[in-house]
């Protein structure tokens, strides 16, 4: 009970016709290629939104601090 | 002390600390994994004797309906944990859980429609197993949505675990669904208990398939998990650290 593995196609054009049968298997693997690299790639765009916002925050806290400490400076002489 | 791991298991920053060094691991072994079985599959397994070469579509047919299946699993479990033990990771698990799982659910609808096309000469019929498919998106989705319909994180936690956990009862009727009711989908092709009907030539492809699935599982769902960590634990010091530290370059 020997089994060979190997091409199962003459060329590449059967491969990809396979017999007919090609447009229905390529679609289903792109599809699913497709959801599966989403998959893959949507926790580090997530991530780099998170440090965007991150950035966003503090850029607005020290605009803020800065405002706060000119006010007490324009404040004091008087 | 027996039960301090348990403990630091339910800590989120233990959590995120610990996995970073996974996760390049799991993400080559399912890149390897993956291609060798497409490959395999779509090129080097033997035809069908009576499908031809629709059947190759069960490489990726087959495990993205057993990850959909074990991603329920996983996340009705977090969700249990979570309303146990008040676990904040459990919870976090349970979310990052259910737009895997959707994903993977769909793929596995998307991909045996596409195959009855050319074997049964229809998309779509209201067999027993295809609906009860249907119901699980239903029920992935539904947990996405019930988690967007509260403000605050801790209700939406606990009514999304209860939703999980009612929605098990799907699960057996899924795996049963085959035998309970023949109609067109054909029954498991792989079993447990007894010697499956298919020819090594095409198992080991599929073998490699299921496993390269998993893999990708683990690895979608830790980092997955891993950045709902980052966003719950947002006003903490050690995540706007480490949200600094990648925004100088590493990472």
């Amino acid at each position: 009970m020997e089994t060979k593995v190997e091409f199962q196609f003459a060329s590449l054009a059967d491969f990809l016709a396979m017999d007919g049968h090609g447009i229905y298997v390529w679609i289903a693997y792109g599809v699913t290629a497709a959801a599966l690299i989403a998959l893959a790639v949507y926790p580090s765009l997530r991530r780099r939104q998170l440090q965007r916002e991150l950035q966003r925050q503090q850029r607005i806290q020290q605009r803020r601090q800065q405002v706060e400490s000119d006010r007490i400076k324009t404040a004091e002489p008087a | 002390m027996a039960w301090q791991w348990f403990h630091r298991l339910g800590s989120p920053r233990w959590f995120y600390e610990r996995t970073g060094v996974w996760l390049p691991w799991l993400a080559l072994a399912s890149l390897v994994l993956l291609t060798v079985g497409s490959v395999w599959g779509l090129g080097f397994a033997p035809q069908d004797a009576k499908q031809g070469n629709s059947y190759r579509i069960i490489y990726i047919h087959v495990p993205a309906a057993f990850l959909a299946l074990a991603g329920y699993y996983i996340m009705a479990i977090s969700g249990a944990i979570g309303l146990i033990w008040k676990m904040k990771l459990s919870f976090a698990v349970m979310r990052a859980a259910a737009p895997i799982g959707a994903v993977l659910t769909f793929v596995a609808l998307f991909t045996g429609a596409i195959w009855g096309k050319p074997t049964w000469g229809t998309y779509w019929v209201w067999d027993a197993r295809i609906t009860s498919m249907l119901i699980l998106l239903f029920l992935y989705i539904g947990v996405i949505a019930l988690a967007r319909a509260f403000s605050r994180e801790q209700v939406a936690d606990k009514a999304c675990a209860l939703l999980a956990l009612v929605g098990t009862v799907n699960i057996p009727i899924i795996y049963k669904s085959v035998d309970w009711w023949f109609t067109l989908h054909q029954p498991a092709t792989i079993k447990l208990t007894q010697s499956s009907s298919i020819d090594p030539s095409m198992f080991y492809p599929l073998l490699t398939m299921i496993v390269g699935f998993y893999c990708l599982y683990t690895w979608t769902l830790i980092a997955h998990t891993r950045t709902l960590v980052l966003q719950r634990e947002w006003r903490t010091q050690w995540v706007q650290q480490e949200l600094a530290e990648g925004n100088r370059g590493g990472d």
